[in-house]
This record gives structure tokens, sequence and C-alpha cells, in this order.
């Protein structure tokens, strides 16, 4: 690959945070129009977010694998149905491996999967923001400020919807909620996450 | 953006249906919730709005890269060499319905006679576990009951294929209802003078006629006749009305799950 594409572009080290949203953008926008070195360098770019995200949801780490190149693959067929006015690029990428990661569970033998593991994830849930930038940890603090704010129902209504997998169903028979209610939990954190990180229109 | 034709039922079902924006952001609906809140999404901004907005926060909850193995960026690279980008849209809005006449589409088929054949080796399906977006146009806001249940069976299966060309089906069937259905997104209209016909297979290997697919892009049919039996779903080209048997090779076949 040109080492010059990666330079031209101002694309970030692998696995960076979501700061460089606008040569994200361009370079999905290039791969659009078939632009496979722009491609190249949107991978190098986001491989470690995405493939993050599909290890977190999925787990088995030769499925996550399938699951982000399946996603990749995806990426390149229908770039040109991002639109940067509608969301970020990374917002974009993610919401592709994530629901590839969760189909995935979901098809799979997932039952035997999700009891074992609720417990183990719900120790594990907001100490390993790790990426290693000061950008990186400035997100990390904002998103585990955010986190903090949430009642602890709404809290973990999210990550188990998002990190688990689990229809909104699920999750409330996983929390011992009235059937319906874990929706508007999930609704409801996500207002309150949205409106302490800042994510704006 | 503006909206005209709006669906609102009664309150009821709009306040319910807005209720469901979280869980669809992350991917927490089953599959005949998510097709009803596709269907109201297209005609409200404000849950668009919404979703977006959800989705850029997820998004930063998922903020722990793992470096996938440099085999696995190689893979990706020589895969994209065989998947031919998507035209853009042409009319703003991906979730919106689009018009016909304004949608670019390559056909499935690009000749008829005897390079259908071919074309239908061109089209050999890529088999994954991607479940897709259902419904999209408008009318198939209240589908049909007998969809519903299959949608919602308990024992229900689901098919994916997608084509080379973008489109995609679904089938899904329900051994205990007896019944299948196909979801299209983006499909190619037939040649001229065509149709798409639909056929159970029997564990006999017959093939048997299951009706005929509108001639739309996005269409949720129910098949007719007994899936409970059936060993695949298949597409051939027919002339027009149909055959009683296969006169092509199928474009696709779903084979079912015993
Ligand atoms: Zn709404």
């Amino acid at each position: 690959m040109d080492p010059g594409v990666n330079a031209q572009a101002g694309a970030p080290y692998p696995g960076a945070p979501a700061g460089a949203g606008a040569e994200l953008a361009d370079l999905l926008q290039r791969s659009a129009r078939g632009d496979r070195a722009a491609f190249a360098s949107l991978y190098d770019a986001t491989a470690a977010r995405v493939h993050g995200l599909a290890v977190r949801v999925v787990r088995d780490p030769a499925q996550a694998e399938e699951v982000t190149q399946e996603a990749f693959l995806e990426i390149w067929r229908t770039a040109s149905r991002f639109d940067p006015e509608r969301g970020s690029a990374v917002s974009w990428l993610l919401t592709i491996v994530h629901r590839k990661a969760v189909d995935r569970v979901r098809s799979a033998e997932a039952s035997s999967r999700r009891e074992a593991t609720y417990h183990h994830r719900n120790q594990t849930v907001d100490h390993d923001v790790t990426a290693d930038t000061a950008q990186a940890s400035l997100e990390a603090r904002r998103v585990r400020a955010a986190l903090a704010g949430l009642t602890e129902v709404q809290r973990e209504a999210i990550e188990l919807a998002y990190f688990g997998g689990y229809t909104h169903t699920e999750v409330a028979a996983l929390l011992d909620l009235p059937v319906g209610t874990a929706k508007t939990r999930i609704r409801d954190g996500l207002i309150r996450l949205r409106d302490t990180i800042g994510v704006g229109r | 953006m503006t909206d005209h034709g709006d669906i609102r039922d009664n309150q009821a079902d709009w306040d319910n249906a807005h209720a469901l924006s979280g869980a669809y952001a992350v991917d927490a609906l089953d599959d005949l919730e998510r097709a009803r809140f596709e269907a109201h999404l297209r005609t409200c901004p404000d849950c668009r709005t919404e979703v977006e907005t959800f989705r850029e926060t997820a998004a930063s909850l998922a903020a722990d890269p793992v470096a996938p193995p440099p085999s696995l960026r190689d893979s990706v690279l020589a895969g994209i060499e065989g998947i031919r980008p998507l035209p853009p849209l042409t009319e703003h809005g991906r979730d919106r319905a689009i018009p016909e006449d304004t949608r670019r589409r390559r056909p499935w088929l690009a000749s008829t006679g005897p390079l259908l054949v071919a074309a239908s080796l061109v089209l050999v399906a890529l088999v994954t576990t991607v479940a897709l977006r259902p419904w999209a146009s408008d009318n198939d806001q209240e589908p049909p009951t007998a969809v519903e249940q299959v949608l919602a069976a308990d024992d229900r299966t689901r098919i994916v294929r997608e084509f080379p060309d973008g489109s995609r089906a679904d089938v899904v069937v329900s051994r205990s209802e007896g019944k299948a259905v196909i979801l299209t997104e983006d499909m190619a209209p037939p040649p001229e003078g065509k149709v798409y016909e639909l056929w159970f297979q029997t564990p006999e290997g017959e093939f048997v006629p299951a009706g005929l697919m509108p001639e739309q892009p996005d269409a949720t049919v129910l098949l007719e006749g007994d899936a409970s039996d059936a060993t695949a779903v298949g597409i051939t080209v027919e002339p027009d009305g149909g055959s009683p048997e296969p006169t092509t090779p199928p474009i696709a076949l779903f084979e079912l799950d015993a």
C-alpha cells in the first residue's frame, strides 16, 4: 500500500478513537468510489475499534474475526450509503459490525453462552477503556462519568442489550423487570448518556 | 425533511412505536418489532434523529480496541476485490421509501434466454447470518396476520441471501405454522414479459408452485402451500403468469433445515 495515502488522509493510528471523524468520512466516501487504498487506510484506522466491539459481543475469537470480516466487506459494499450529515463515520461503522455481531450471537447456540457469561460481563463493564492517547482517555473519562450518572437498571439494561446482544424482552427477564419496561429503561438511559456525553445535533 | 402521507394508526400505536427507538438503536428488537419500527421510522423524523444520536452514543461506549490478527487485513482486502460498491441512493435519506423510478438498480438477470444459466451462476449467493431490514414499502405497515405469525413463530428459521448486485432476500420458515415468508430488498424487476416464481421443493425433490413475486423491489410475500416438510424454497424466472413447473434453473435456492 502507498504509505502516502495515510499521511494525506490524516488517518489515525490503528485503534484510534472517534476523533478523526472528517478523515474517516473522507476515506469512506473515497471507498464508495472504489478506491482500495482509501479503504485500506480506513481499515487500518478503524479495525481495532470495530473488532473490539465484535469481540465484546460475540466473545468467541474466531467468530468475532468472521464478524469483523463480514462487517468490513459490508462497509466496502455499502460505503455510498454513509451520509455524514446523519452521523459520524465511526458510528456508522460500529452500527454495521454491531448488527452483524448480534445476528451472530442470536443465530448460534446462543443460549448456553448467555447464562454463563452474564455475570462475568456484568463485572467487566466499565473497566477497560484503555485506548492509549490523551484523547481516548478523555473520551473514556467522559463515558465513565456518563455511565455513573445512570440508574443501576438503566446501565444494566443498556449493557445487556448493546454488549450482550439481548433483545429488550430478554433484558426484562434477566433484570426481573415487567415485560415492556426494559425498552423504556434502555431509551431513558441512552437519552441521559447522550445528553451527558454531549452527542449533539 | 418533510413527510407526506404520514401513517399514524392511533395514538397508542404511535407512542408504542416511539418507545422502541432506544432498543432499535442498540439492535435489541426481534425481527418483527424491527420490521414494524422501520416502517415507523420512514414516517417519523423525530425517531430517525433520535436513533442517530443513540447510535453515536452507543458508539462512544464501544471504545475497547482489540487489534485483529494481521491475516484478517489480507482477507478483507482480498475479499473486496470481488465486490462492487453499491451506487449511491439518488434521493436523500437511506431509510426512506424511495420512489420506484428514482432507484438505480441493476437487473438480477442481465439477459434472457440462453444466458439465464450463466446469469444464475453469476448470482451464486452469499449465505450469511445477516438479517436484512425487511419491509421497505409503506403499504406493508400492516402485514397480513399469516406473515406476522411466521415472523413471530418460536420455531422460525431464517435463511438470508445477498446477491452481488446488492439485492437481498430472506426466507423465514415456521414448521409449526407450516408456512414460509420471503422478504426481498432492492430486487431488480424481472426481464420483460417474465415473472419471478416461487417454489417449494418437496422431500422427493420436486418443485411445486408457491406463488409469484409482485413486481416491486421490496416485498414481503407469504408463500402459497405447505412449508411443513419442504426441503427448500426456490426462485425461478418464468413467462408471465408463471409455470406449473420450473422451466429454468433457480436463480436462488434456499435450503431449509429439517
Ligand atoms: Zn417516532
